[in-house]
């Protein structure tokens, strides 16, 4: 039997008039990689917040990680990991302070700090940069660290909000790598990306469009489905149809 | 005729010298779109800031329509369009007021150039009372491209127009390029998405502060040096796994649906990695040689 670990049903979100998120219907299993996908305004940003206990739906159900977001929204927060492209982590504490305060965020014990960043850092192979500022490292191992830090109260979901933004190509696979060892130590991904090479690395996703989801599948079912030869094809598709002018 | 040439260009910043532009040398014909290619931190940014005289160079020299960006600061202004990468648009501000004070700054008018960006505005109409500062992104994006348009510049600079952009408004904003293209606008753009390399005439790849090539697209493509091949089974991750441990002479990666891979040696057998792949239970394999794509060969580069 599949653990759910996330579970929606009808989650809506009005802003006055505006539907920003219309009765979205889905649920996430456990270790799944979930890639959520939609253009610029189609309601995803809002649907995370929800999910992340950041904002109360207007109306529908939603439990995370088997919390419910209205009444339990601020146990959410410790049950998940989030990381985005934007915000990540303390340019100027070192690797090492980066870790030892989202350790302490997340109420870790010191000595359980102590072995998650001897772990860390060794994994990542940033032992000469563990006393070095954040702000210093390339892009692509401040990605890498982030995530890191973001799993490290061990979370049975992750948010990763376009993590990979900017990043070179070989430091997108790298990052990649990581995502896949995560899930395969039954951590959920739940991810959003505007590469569509990497919605083909996802198990499933989802495509929002005008605050619907308009699709969930497979990558290779939806492209069966629309009979596109890959995923960029699928999004134009359904993308292509928003009315909704952002 | 060239519009911008570029010789030796160095940026250095703080007392480190942290050096953001090493060097860099190009030339961009009149009427091309050439893009800047490369990753964040590539040094795109400083490059740009440069030739629109927003930052001394601390080496080399570069001129923009046959004027020098030291010494010729003032005219280059005057003819130049630029689109930074953060929105830079008065916030407080409306869409038509924004449009109204580039147009006045440049002593001409809304109605005059209207013509260049009327395929952008219109989109904007609606919402042409409306504070820029409470746009959403992609408003924001064709604001700011029509005010730099609005004094029909001789070149236009666009420094990652389309970061954080959907695949659909990314392909509409390329569409809009081409038009410009066709104006005699010179376009040079930044991105990190290789996808829009082919867009360009000519591209410039950059990585740590260095230019690794600058040709046309497809001349990139044919320099590739390897034989390129891609693979596709049931389990992209499982198939990946399997191609790795084979030989230590294979370099392999996830590229979309496929698997991407490139020997060190020539003398490998692509039949053999078959037969141990189809023991390995990918039944449905599927090999075969393929293109490389622009991001192929940034790949190639960067482990060079």
């Amino acid at each position: 039997m599949k653990e759910e670990v996330i579970i929606t049903e009808g989650l809506t979100k009005k802003f006055g008039n505006f539907t920003a998120v219309d009765n979205i219907t889905f649920t996430v299993n456990k270790g799944e990689i979930f890639g959520f996908l939609g253009a610029n305004g189609a309601g995803k940003t809002t649907a995370m917040r929800m999910l992340c206990g950041l904002s109360k739906p207007t109306s529908g159900k939603a439990t995370v990680a088997g919390i419910d977001v209205y009444s339990q929204a601020e146990k959410i927060k410790s049950n998940i990991g989030y990381m985005s492209q934007k915000f990540s982590l303390y340019e100027d504490l070192t690797v090492l302070e980066n870790i030892k305060f989202f350790g302490g965020i997340y109420k870790l014990s010191d000595s359980r700090i102590k072995t998650k960043s001897e772990e860390l850092v060794h994994r990542l192979s940033l032992e000469p940069q563990a006393n070095k500022l954040v702000g210093s490292l390339p892009q692509g191992w401040k990605q890498k660290l982030a995530f890191s830090v973001a799993i490290l109260h061990e979370p049975k979901i992750v948010f990763l909000d376009e993590p990979t933004g900017g990043v070179d190509p070989l430091a997108r696979r790298q990052f990649w790598d990581l995502i896949y060892e995560a899930a395969g130590n039954g951590i959920t991904i739940f991810i959003t990306t505007h590469y569509m090479d990497e919605a083909e690395y996802c198990n499933r996703l989802s495509i929002m469009v005008d605050g619907r989801i308009e699709a969930l599948d497979s990558p290779g079912a939806l492209k069966q489905k629309y009979e596109a030869a890959n995923m960029d094809e699928v999004f134009y598709r359904l993308a292509r149809g928003a009315k909704r002018a952002e | 005729m060239e519009a911008v040439v570029v010789k030796g260009i160095s940026k250095h910043y703080g007392k480190d010298r942290f050096v953001a532009v090493d060097n860099v040398s190009f030339t961009v014909n009149k009427g091309e779109i050439f893009g800047i290619i490369g990753p964040d931190g590539a040094g795109k940014t400083s490059l740009f800031r440069v030739l629109t005289t927003l930052l001394l160079p601390d080496g080399g020299e570069a001129m923009v329509d046959g004027l020098d960006v030291v010494k010729d600061f003032k005219q280059i202004r005057q003819t130049i369009g630029y689109m930074p990468g953060k929105f830079s648009l008065y916030q407080d501000l409306t869409v038509e007021e924004n449009l109204n004070f580039f147009a006045t700054v440049f002593k001409t008018t809304i109605k005059e150039n209207y013509h260049l960006i009327k395929d952008i505005y219109v989109q904007l109409e609606p919402f042409k009372d409306r504070r820029a500062g409470k746009l959403s992104g992609g408003m924001k994006q064709k604001l700011a491209l029509s005010c730099a348009l609005i004094h029909k510049p001789t070149v236009l600079f666009l420094d990652e127009p389309t970061t954080g952009v959907d695949p659909v408004s990314r392909k509409e904003f390329w569409q809009m390029l081409k038009k410009l293209k066709n104006e005699g606008i010179t376009i040079l753009v930044s991105t990190p998405y290789m996808d829009e390399a082919t867009l360009c005439d000519r591209i410039a790849l950059m990585q740590k502060s260095e230019i690794l090539a600058i040709e046309t697209p497809q001349a990139i493509i044919d320099s590739f040096p390897k034989e390129l091949y891609k693979a596709k089974s049931v389990s992209t991750p499982a198939l990946l796994n399997d191609i790795k441990a084979w030989s230590d002479d294979i370099y392999a990666y996830p590229f979309g649906e496929n698997v991407h891979f490139t020997f060190q040696k020539e003398s490998i057998n692509v039949e053999e990695l078959r037969t141990y792949l189809y023991e390995k239970e990918h039944h449905n394999l599927e090999m075969e040689p393929d293109i490389p794509s622009i991001e192929d060969c940034f790949i190639h580069l960067l482990r060079a």
